[in-house]
């Protein structure tokens, strides 16, 4: 019995050894991968910085100004001005667009006068999808 | 085998001898006591001999780990908790829409180590090929002279490290660098100042602001805690931007030397722009004046707005009237005495160009028509003790406490005593000084009631805390008066359509260095706020020895020359802070007048 639980306790010692030693391992991998990362990070941080550095370079109101200058026949832009305010009943609204008539439906004809008689007192042509 | 101490046999055979048994059993007993003793004594040495294992196991891991300390290269341990690392950047600055102002850049530094130079000589002159700015021979004379380390460049463009290493020599060296970047070039300079570099190492160097909010925040930006958060200024960059353009295009049309003009937000006392020309480009500051002889004025670094100490002549007039008002001196209809030229003393009070509004006028007129007798004797009515305690509650007395380090300098010119003379020219703003932005913020509590605000830089969060100096009644009457002043007094150019101006003009002599004033250089400032009804914004213009030349004969008042620039600024700057202009409706036409 007491030499199946040493050779229980010495496979035991093995196998934790084996294990701390892959964690070991393991965990010197993460934090290399880590350091790559956090570096990598720094990098586009810096790289992000540069282009937001840039970007407020390019969009300097100098530089825009010359621009619309430059551009004027193409843009026509010129400074905001009070007289492009107007109040909303003075804007003027797109007039709606009435779709053109292509499937005219044919009103005219006979009307059964007694038929109509008996349906209603008025005279009601038939619609022709009538109980849609 | 357990030995029994009286054995049978040996103890009947000893009795037949007659000897003593008790020997026999005192000799078995020593026995059994020895061969205990021998097996505790073999138990002891084991053990003492694995303790002494043990010991020497642990000496030789101390021992074996102190020589790898000692024969190894040192490393610095890492935090590996991720999260942990310290952002060591000077914070940005964004204006009030998160828009970049100052922001940071990497780049590099170069320095040499003469001593693994190959060809000092050569080297040198090919440096000075790529940085004009160095001489050639006083390069050689550094590198050659025996010393170990020379600075070459502070900052470097890749551009010009490429050039550098394509020299290739082996002594010129690269440090990374942080450098501060303005993007938007000369724009809102005076109110970011620029940097410099403090403590330099070859691996970094520290960013320093020297100049407006870069130095005055220099602390904020640079806690290592807030690195992350942008600070917020309460400039607007289109606001600015346009402010600054129609600056320089009316001190050109005027013939100025320079000018400054301020746009403050009445209700919050934010500064939205605030400009000053002639500038300069905070990426490249210009170095101060050397020369002794030469004004403060004449150097692009000088802030106008705020370090520009000036009697604002006519602009005060509408202060000793507010007063008499809220005192219950006089109403807006209260005929005074303007009678001209008044005589007090052996001083002559007269008015502009030798006119004579008199005998009586109006208070609403007084403003309107910016007499100089008629304030005179308002102000006589108040007395120095109350006048002086007003406008030290306008803030006139002290720097303002705005966030730029030329603020605290800049104090108001106060006469040190206080005769009945000085409340009279300091009524129509002569014999005191102070700065545009103190009249900004004077102007703004006019403008919103009543309530003195303390000009600030930074966005403010919420509403802001003044102290009341003016009942709102009165401010509204001041307001109407000025509105008077646009409608039919000196500043008529400033009419814009749909925001209605009100405003007062100031044309003040220049003061002479040796004393006296000059008969043909003045400063011309119009203090306007918009729009009159419910104003928004108070507009400051100020403008350094203009001449209006269009018009024959030349003019050199304010309502010939700030005025028009103001309200062109109005024009351009109302429609780009959202203002909507109101229009007044058509009589005859149905058109309702929507509020929507």
């Amino acid at each position: 019995m007491r030499s199946v639980l040493y050779v229980v306790a010495f496979l035991a010692v093995i196998a934790l050894g084996f294990w701390a030693y892959r964690e070991n391992y393991a965990t010197q991998a993460a934090l290399r991968e880590v350091r790559g990362l956090q570096a990598e990070i720094a990098d586009l941080r810096e790289a992000l910085s540069v282009q937001r550095a840039e970007w407020a370079y390019l969009n300097r109101p100098d530089r825009l100004r010359e621009l619309t200058t430059l551009n004027f026949d193409r843009l026509g832009l010129l400074p905001m001005e009070p007289g492009q305010f107007v109040a909303a009943d003075q804007v003027a609204y797109p007039v709606p667009e009435i779709p053109a008539i292509t499937g005219p439906v044919q009103v005219q004809g006979e009307i059964d006068a007694a038929a109509g008689a008996a349906a209603s007192p008025v005279a009601v042509p038939d619609a022709p999808e009538e109980g849609l | 085998m357990r030995t029994p101490l009286r054995p049978l046999t040996r103890i009947l055979l000893a009795r037949q001898r007659g000897e003593s048994p008790d020997l026999i059993e005192r000799e078995n007993l020593a026995q059994r006591h020895e061969a205990l003793r021998e097996k505790t004594q073999g138990r002891a040495s084991s053990r003492l001999a694995l303790l002494a294992v043990a010991f020497g196991c642990a000496y030789l891991t101390i021992g074996v780990r102190m020589g790898h300390l000692a024969a190894s290269v040192p490393v610095e341990p890492v935090a590996s908790a991720p999260g942990a690392e310290i952002v060591a950047q000077r914070a940005d600055i964004v204006d009030r829409e998160g828009r970049i102002l100052a922001t940071n850049m990497t780049t590099h530094a170069l320095y040499a180590h003469p001593k693994d130079m190959v060809d000092p000589k050569g080297t040198a002159a090919k440096l000075a090929e790529i940085f004009p700015d160095l001489d050639a021979a006083a390069l050689e004379r550094r590198f050659t002279d025996g010393r170990s380390f020379v600075w070459v460049r502070k900052v470097l463009s890749p551009e010009q490290m490429q050039l550098v290493h394509e020299i290739g020599d082996p002594g010129l060296l690269f440090g990374p660098r942080e450098m501060r970047l303005y993007p938007n070039g000369s724009l809102a300079a005076h109110v970011l100042g620029g940097y410099s570099f403090g403590a330099e190492g070859v691996h970094s160097a520290e960013v320093i602001g020297t100049a407006g909010v870069e130095k005055a925040m220099d602390a904020r930006l640079r806690d290592p805690a807030q690195a992350g958060a942008p600070l917020q200024l309460s400039i607007d960059l289109s606001v600015q931007a346009t402010v600054e353009e129609v600056l320089a295009a009316g001190i050109g049309m005027m013939n100025a030397k320079g000018g400054a003009a301020i746009l403050m937000n009445v209700q919050t006392g934010e500064i939205v722009a605030m400009a000053s020309a002639p500038t300069f480009d905070p990426n490249d500051r210009p170095s101060p004046l050397i020369d002794k002889d030469a004004e403060a004025g004449d150097s692009p670094l000088f802030n106008r707005a705020v370090q520009g100490v000036y009697e604002l002549g006519s602009t005060f007039k509408i202060f000793a009237v507010a007063q008499a008002m809220e005192l219950g001196l006089v109403n807006p209809d209260t005929m005074v005495d303007a009678n001209a030229p008044m005589i007090w003393g052996k001083h002559k009070i007269k008015e502009f160009e030798g006119k004579n509004y008199g005998p009586l006028l109006s208070v609403t007129d007084v403003i309107a028509k910016s007499s100089n007798v008629g304030t005179a004797h308002i102000a006589l009515m108040i007395g120095p003790l109350r006048q002086q305690a007003f406008l030290k509650s306008m803030g006139f007395f002290e720097p303002t406490a705005l966030e730029l380090i030329e603020a605290p300098g800049a104090k108001p010119l106060i006469p040190k005593r206080w005769p009945e003379i000085v409340t009279i020219t300091t009524a129509y703003g002569h014999g005191m000084s102070a700065s545009p932005m103190h009249l900004a913020a004077a102007y703004a509590a006019i403008a919103n009631g009543g309530i003195y605000l303390k000009p600030t830089l930074l966005k403010r969060e919420g509403a802001a805390k003044g102290v009341r100096v003016l009942s709102e009644d009165v401010a509204a009457e001041a307001r109407k008066m000025l509105r008077r002043v646009v409608t039919d007094g000196t500043a008529s150019f400033a009419e814009v359509e749909g925001y209605e101006v009100a405003g007062k003009t100031g044309t003040a002599d220049k003061p002479k260095k040796s004393g006296g004033y000059y008969k043909d250089k003045v400063i011309n400032t119009f203090a306007a706020m918009f729009p009159a009804s419910a104003p928004r914004y108070v507009l400051i213009v100020t403008l350094d020895e203009p001449i209006n030349t269009m018009i024959s004969p030349v003019r050199r008042t304010a309502g010939w020359t700030s005025v028009p620039v103001a309200a062109e600024m109005i024009r351009r700057v109302a429609p780009l802070l959202g203002l909507r202009p109101k229009v007044e409706p058509v009589a005859g036409t149905t058109l309702t007048a929507a509020e929507n």
